[in-house]
């Protein structure tokens, strides 16, 4: 299962020309600016805009191919879409609207795997099923959306944007129910946002996207801690590992991590051991140094190589990438910083970060 | 705006008896159009024609067309959207489109008295009674009377759009 899309459109004032393969199952994140095509992928892949050329295929299957002339519309493509806003029915009940897509896909003979029952408790819409869409709160609509969008057996999710039209305490109350939802679903997701807190959060991969064009693609992991990127420019750039839990030191009120090939403590979690967490580290957090100082309240020093060295536009600092075993750190320093400690590609260095800078992100 | 007495002169030349489709009409089928109560209907029909579409018209544009764009990525086809989507949310303006309509066909005088004539019992609206009642000497009486019936009439009709157009557009949360 997969999604593969190879896309070219020319706008009044921009061009779009992107070329990826979405992995399945998981979360692939379009990121960038407003104005980069993200919604324009998005909907080409739903078939409500057709690009100059495109080609689009789901697991194996073309739905959209303009050399061969090939192009499914949006009712026999089944791609679950999600917009900004949730588009419920306002004449239907919040049941009558979920089972929209699912009675039609059954008289068309689609039998999916997504059971209603599981995705109403998934969502927890259960209370709401009987009330109409005009009397639920933002964030209630918008879980109805998804599990209308899921229950129709889609072969591909596709979410532009589903948090922005929320504020933050809203967008606070959905990601539970999406990373939730993201373990139980065997289907590729292609998700479009600009918060990197939310792609932080959610993503399994990342698509760059740029001016219409793909500046990078590859895993949540490796695309965020490259210093080359534009990602590395934002003032809440960092890295991000995939870590489980090894032990908690109740005495001391930590927990120890593993990641990315080095081992991090932590405030104690309540996570068991052994369960997985997403951590965030910011550049701005991360200290350099050459060797470990000691008397310091500082629990994690963390033996690393520099790779790369870039500098940062618009300010009078440098971001250092940091190569661990497995991933990397980003670090954001002065160019004086890098001078004194004789910084270069390829030579050691010891990543300082206090063990309160560390964002767990969940699972 | 046309001149109702146009508009009901331009039927008149059609379906009269010797008009292209009214002598059809006779011939084929045995029906005959002016100077009967279906010829009045046919001329209010033309007459509130234009308030019909307008009013389905303005209900059709108010709806949102991403909510047309969900249901297709849901796997409703064209039919199945006018069916389900479409023409569910346009309901309030139709039916009130339908009510206004109504009433003026009450109303209607001069396209009815062109193509269909005065006819108490078949073709004779509310106003050409009252008319003929005000032609007869010592008809005060029966016109107030039917003044009266036209303005309950007419304030049951606006009562009655007020009311469904509040309570269907509650239903679908505006």
């Amino acid at each position: 299962m997969s999604l593969s899309i190879r896309l070219r459109h020319a706008f009044p004032a921009a061009r779009l020309d992107v070329a990826f393969e979405v992995p399945s199952p998981g979360v692939t994140v379009l990121f960038g600016p407003s104005g980069a095509g993200k919604s324009t992928i998005i909907l080409a892949a739903a078939g409500l805009l057709r690009p100059d050329a495109c080609r689009i295929e789901v697991n194996g299957q073309v739905m959209a191919d303009t050399d061969a002339n090939i192009w499914l519309p949006p009712e026999r493509r089944r791609a679950g879409l999600v917009f900004q806003d949730p588009k419920l029915f306002p004449h239907m009940s919040v049941a009558t609207n979920l089972r929209f897509g699912m009675r039609r896909a059954l008289a068309r003979g689609f039998l999916g795997t997504v059971r209603f029952d599981d995705i109403v408790e998934l969502l927890g819409v259960g209370a709401l099923l009987g009330r109409r869409p005009h009397t639920l709160s933002g964030g209630e609509r918008q879980r109805v959306a998804i599990g209308r969008a899921l229950v129709a057996q889609p072969d591909l999710l596709l979410m532009d944007e589903p948090l922005a039209s929320l504020d933050a305490a809203r967008n606070g109350e959905i990601l539970p129910y999406l990373t939730r939802l993201k373990t139980a679903l065997r289907l590729p997701v292609l998700y479009v946002t600009h918060d990197l807190d939310e792609a932080a959060r959610l993503a399994d991969s990342m698509v760059l996207i740029e001016a219409g064009r793909v500046v990078a693609f590859g895993s949540l992991a490796e695309v965020v801690a490259r210093a080359d990127l534009p990602l590395a420019q934002r003032d809440d750039a960092g890295a991000l590992l995939h870590c489980r839990i090894v032990a908690h030191d109740a005495g001391r009120e930590l927990t120890r991590l593993e990641g990315g090939g080095a081992t991090f403590w932590v405030p104690l979690l309540d996570g068991a051991v052994a369960s997985q967490y997403r951590i965030r580290i910011p550049a701005r957090e991360v200290i350099l140094a050459g060797r470990a100082p000691d008397a310091i309240s500082l629990h994690n020093i963390i033996p690393g190589t520099v790779r790369r060295i870039a500098a940062d536009t618009g300010r009078r600092t440098v971001m250092v990438e940091i190569a661990l075993p497995e991933g990397a750190l980003l670090a954001r320093v002065t160019p004086d910083a890098v001078a004194r400690l004789g910084l270069a590609p390829g030579g050691p260095v010891l990543a300082l970060i206090k063990s309160t800078s560390i964002e767990v992100l969940g699972g | 705006m046309l001149p109702p007495v146009v508009t009901g002169w331009l039927p008149l030349i059609l379906f009269g008896v010797r008009g292209p489709i009214g002598s059809l009409l006779l011939e084929w089928f045995d029906i005959r159009l002016v100077f009967t109560s279906a010829g009045a209907s046919l001329a209010c029909a033309v007459m509130t024609f234009p308030v019909m579409v307008r009013a389905v018209r303005l209900s059709l544009e108010a709806t949102d067309p991403g909510l047309d764009q969900a249901a297709r990525t849901l796997g409703a086809g064209r039919l199945d959207r006018l069916f389900h989507v479409t023409l569910p949310l346009a309901s309030p303006g139709i039916l009130v489109g339908a009510i206004v309509a109504y009433a003026t066909c009450l109303g209607e005088f001069g396209a009815v008295i062109t193509f269909a004539a005065n006819i108490p019992g078949q073709t004779q609206t509310l106003p050409l009674a009252i008319y003929a009642a005000l032609q007869v000497p010592g008809g005060e009486a029966r016109a107030a009377e039917l003044s009266l019936v036209a303005l309950t009439l007419a304030l049951i009709g606006l009562l009655l759009s007020e009311w469904i157009g509040k309570r269907l557009n509650a239903a679908l949360g505006r």
